[in-house]
């Protein structure tokens, strides 16, 4: 028992100070007959070789993005992640802390929230935004939400585009609420179609709009006109980014209108993980910062006039509201948002840009090749560093098959709208700045043997 | 100098020496002010090399950003010295005792870092095919496997991020449940006053309204005052179990017979599952859901606020209603989604969040559980309670226990009634601890109790470092009794800040950095 500190005779004396005769005696409550008689089902304790080699096997079993050439998208993005980052989330007094409670020995998360705030508003072009959410589906939620407090109104509409997990993550919720939920179908080949269906059902009663871009296939949309029109009609735009690199070439959501930008942060700094956990980034206008979700970290002064960090504005919180809290989130995704401030900070507005550019450059690089390749049209007049395909057939077929060639081409349709047999054959393509020359041929060469 | 039994000195040292020279920097030695990134990064620096992007034909569509961001950017040394300068300023579980009740931490062991680092955990992606993620389905499925035999719970909801978030799973299952037996127009969740305010928010969240259950002066739930309530408008009860004055439910079976009859559920919150890991199992004491925060139980470092991961447990009566995805294991590990094969009365609610949870915390967990093993668990929870006993006995003549001196279990709850007179506040106290270098107790939770003081040792402590710890408690508890209020009040001196003004910063928020007006503007 490596990461026990008590030995048999600490056990005994300390039952002497408490005044017990065992330690079955502090358990005095739970009734005898319901006391554990044994796990027989569960292993007994292992040694630190042990639990490398079973926990290593079952890492062995998968295929990780590195191994091979890689275009998996679809909300979460494969990105170079510089080692200094790593590093830094590791250090003891991150990684081993909880929540600030107690701001003098707390500066240190506390300053980097403040700036992972501010650097999360320049970004969405927003004033504000919180100290994270758990990732961006349920931000996205959280934001539905939102408006429906500040516009006193109960109805959303969701864009056809909007990623279909973000989709059912909301609806889950506004089912459970009892409020309205209008949700659109995808549009993966006409993207200002996706524009027009949001502004048709906008009414009266209609709180939010919920639009992404770049949407779930990746095409590009100018929200102006639609946040103009949702406004007029008493509704707030929620904007929805699920690769917040592409921040970095395109107008930020904020200067196109939008009042809630939502956004999922994984591309900087977190990494893959098998889905988590990521950071949702959640930002707004200054005016809706009472009815924001989630912790807020804000400037002060300590006794002695020093500048100071604290976490603020709590009495949204459930911890003070209670049932009439925001929301019932008590965490953040504090050490997710250190690993995006770092990787942010290090990459720097000129990084950020040029990371953007190099990411769209080798998408549009792959839509090139893929234009000689029959069969095969890629649906998109715009995108950033993300794609559709349409192929004959299956495209979760095609997908497998080009996993036995040792590529790993894309997130099929299918996966994300099982009963949609329009998109059967559409694949989502996103390509990074991990992505070679050698690996865009490779996924031509395999896809094409895969048709 | 006195020194007291562990050769340390007993008085802080006189803080007018260093005050009578203060630095240019404002440094103390290792002590270094830091500017924010936005104060002296600049936008054109980078410490990332990147290749030049080929050259191409936009596809844009004419809304490439025309505008400047302002985002300062660092070189590689520049971002070390910054976040290096930071982290000094923070207290960690691996800086020292950090007994904050309630939210448990405990030795994070960098076993588990290592494992969830591996490639073929953190380096695959949620949508890859599943015949490459074989291993990473059976991660997940084996620490279902753990999580349901040390609860007695059938089926386990894997994708909740954290603790709220698994309330908000269990609850939405019972809501589901309710309308699958066309009672839906139960709207009552009966929550007790002590709970964690995540409860009635929760509920309320999702539509319950939220009936107050008393806390009586034991401390525990009355299964009377429970019968009392319930009534055929209630849905559930939720009941957090240890509660959170530190108490076993002592009628909790009794509790949980009386919801059952009433025809509602019981969903525990679980936030103090860790005081009875392979003590007691919450399927065994009638529970219909539970939440299971994985960075308290089993101990995923929880980097200053998050993240966190709150599987939920299910009892039978819940089973069918597990959220999407879920793993099965039948030859191969598949993964439902949306659209996917269900088995027979199978129902879920629907979907929590993208992807399939919380996998990096989800290896951790894991290596934690086969690193401590059934047995090793069963003494964790032993010993955590022991220690939070000794602490509890080691103080009860000093220190006032609004229950009475009985016996807790995993954290030891005060309240400041032995503080009358004194002129300090359970605020000023956890101050003065910061200054003797431990991270205070939870202070004024739960809310029942006056001014309360709510220690979890957990078992990572040692009895030495219990020992030094609660000499320092009586050392603060006889100088506060003494009078000496000036220790307290204006506490802490030490700490990279002095006490910090939360009002202020309530009444003007200033959330984010400005650029500051040019000079002439600002002279205006």
């Amino acid at each position: 028992m490596r990461y026990l500190p008590l030995t048999p005779e600490d056990r005994t004396d300390m039952l002497a100070k408490v005044g017990v005769a065992s330690v079955d005696d502090l358990f005095a409550n739970v009734p005898k007959a319901k006391l554990v008689k044994g796990l027989a089902n569960l292993p007994k304790a292992k040694g630190e070789l042990e639990v490398e080699r079973i926990l290593g096997a079952f890492a062995a079993e998968n295929i990780s993005a590195s191994e091979v050439p890689f275009f998996v998208g679809g909300g979460a993005y494969k990105h170079h992640v510089p080692a200094s980052v790593d590093h830094l989330i590791q250090r003891s007094e991150f990684l081993t802390s909880y929540t600030p409670y107690q701001p003098e020995i707390a500066q240190g998360t506390l300053q980097y929230l403040f700036e992972f705030q501010t650097q999360v508003a320049m970004l969405t072009g927003m004033e504000v935004a919180n100290a994270s959410m758990y990732d961006g589906s349920t931000g996205t939620a959280e934001a539905v939400l939102m408006a429906h407090r500040v516009t006193k109104r109960s109805k959303a509409i969701l864009a056809g585009n909007l990623h279909p997990h973000y989709r059912d993550t909301v609806e889950t919720l506004s089912r459970m609420a009892g409020d309205t939920l209008v949700s659109l179908a995808p549009n993966p080949g006409d993207a200002g179609a996706d524009l027009k269906a949001v502004a048709a059902a906008i009414d009266s009663e209609t709180s939010c709009v919920v639009i992404q871009t770049p949407d779930v296939f990746g095409n590009l949309h100018d929200l102006t006109t639609i946040a103009k029109k949702a406004q007029d009609a008493g509704a707030l735009l929620i904007a929805v980014v699920t690769e917040i690199v592409s921040l970095g070439a395109l107008t930020a959501p904020g200067a196109m209108g939008a009042d809630i930008v939502v956004a999922e942060g994984q591309s900087l700094g977190v990494g893959l993980q098998f889905g988590g956990p990521y950071v949702g980034l959640f930002a707004a206008k200054q005016k809706y910062v009472r009815q924001m979700p989630g912790r807020l970290c804000g400037e002060t002064v300590d006794a002695e006039g020093r500048r100071g960090f604290v976490l603020t504005l709590s009495t949204r919180e459930q911890h003070i509201r209670r049932e009439k809290a925001t929301s019932n989130i008590c965490t953040n995704s504090g050490l997710m948002c250190l690993a995006f401030t770092i990787h942010m900070s290090l990459l720097g507005e000129s990084g950020l840009r040029k990371l953007a550019a190099v990411n769209h450059a080798n998408a549009c690089d792959l839509t090139d090749r893929l234009a000689d390749v029959a069969g095969v049209t890629v649906l998109n007049k715009t995108f950033f560093n993300e794609f559709a395909i349409a192929v004959e057939g299956d495209g979760a077929k095609v997908v497998e098959k080009m996993a036995k060639k040792g590529v790993l081409a894309g997130v099929p349709a299918s996966r994300l709208w099982p009963k949609d047999k329009a998109l059967k054959g559409v694949i989502l393509v996103a390509n990074t700045e991990v992505n070679t020359d050698d690996d865009r041929a490779a996924f031509v060469a395999a896809l094409e043997s895969s048709l | 100098m006195t020194m007291n039994n562990q050769g340390r000195p007993s008085a802080a040292g006189d803080a007018g020496t260093a005050s009578a020279h203060p630095t240019f920097t404002g440094n103390k030695a290792l002590q270094i002010e830091e500017p924010l990134i936005f104060e002296f990064g600049r936008p054109e620096t980078s410490g990332v090399d990147l290749p030049e992007p080929k050259k191409v034909k936009s596809r844009l569509g004419g809304l490439a950003r025309k505008d400047a961001i302002g985002l300062p950017g660092l070189s590689e040394p520049e971002a070390m010295r910054h976040y290096v300068r930071l982290s000094q300023k923070n207290f960690g579980i691996d800086t020292g005792l950090f007994p904050l009740g309630s939210c448990t931490m405990k030795h994070n062991a960098r076993l588990n870092e290592k494992m969830a680092r591996l490639p073929g955990f953190g380096d695959v992606h949620p949508l890859q095919p599943v015949s490459t993620v074989q291993g990473a389905l059976q991660v997940i499925d084996t620490l279902a496997h753990y999580l349901k035999e040390l609860t007695g719970m059938p089926a386990v909801a894997m994708s909740p991020k954290a603790g709220a978030h698994g309330e908000l799973c269990g609850m939405m299952a019972i809501k589901a449940a309710l309308e699958a037996r066309g009672e839906g127009d139960r709207k009552v969740v009966l929550v007790p006053e002590s709970a964690h305010g995540t409860n009635p928010a929760t509920a309320a969240l999702i539509g319950f309204e939220v009936r107050s259950v008393p806390a009586n002066a034991d401390g525990t739930v009355h299964v009377s005052d429970v019968k009392a309530a319930l009534g055929p408008d209630v849905a559930a009860i939720m009941l957090t179990n240890p509660n959170t004055c530190g108490i076993f439910e002592k009628e909790i079976v009794e509790i949980s017979k009386a919801i059952h009859d009433a025809g509602a559920y019981f969903y525990c919150d679980g936030a103090n599952f860790n005081a009875i890991v392979g003590k007691a199992r919450p399927g065994d004491l009638g529970v219909d859901a539970m939440h299971i925060n994985l960075h308290k139980t089993f101990s995923t470092p929880h980097g200053g606020g998050g993240p966190g991961a709150g599987p939920v447990v299910l009892s039978e009566r819940l089973a069918a209603f597990v959220p999407y995805p879920f793993v099965t294991a039948d030859k191969a590990f598949a993964l439902v989604e949306e659209g996917g094969q269900l088995a027979k009365g199978q129902k879920p609610f629907g979907r929590m969040s993208a992807f399939h949870g919380q996998m990096g915390m989800f290896v951790r967990a894991l290596a934690y559980m086969l690193s401590h093993g059934a047995d090793g668990m069963k003494q964790a929870s032993e010993d955590a309670v022991l220690n939070a006993n000794y602490i509890r006995a080691s103080l009860a003549d000093l220190m006032s226990l609004p229950f009475g001196n009985q016996p807790c279990m995993h954290e030891a709850l005060f309240d400041d009634d032995w503080l009358k007179n004194t002129g300090v506040s359970t605020l000023d106290f956890a101050k003065a601890m910061i200054d003797e270098g431990y991270h205070p107790m939870t202070m004024y939770f739960p809310l029942v109790v006056h001014g309360a003081m709510l220690i979890e040792p957990t078992e990572s402590e040692s009895k030495a470092s219990l020992d030094l710890f609660i000499a320092t408690l009586r050392d603060l508890a006889l100088s506060a009794k003494r009078g000496e209020v000036d220790r307290f009040k204006a506490a802490p001196y030490h700490a990279p800040r002095r006490r910090l003004d939360e009002t202020r910063a309530a009444r003007n928020p200033v959330l984010r950095w400005v650029k500051p007006a040019p000079y002439a503007e600002a002279a205006e």
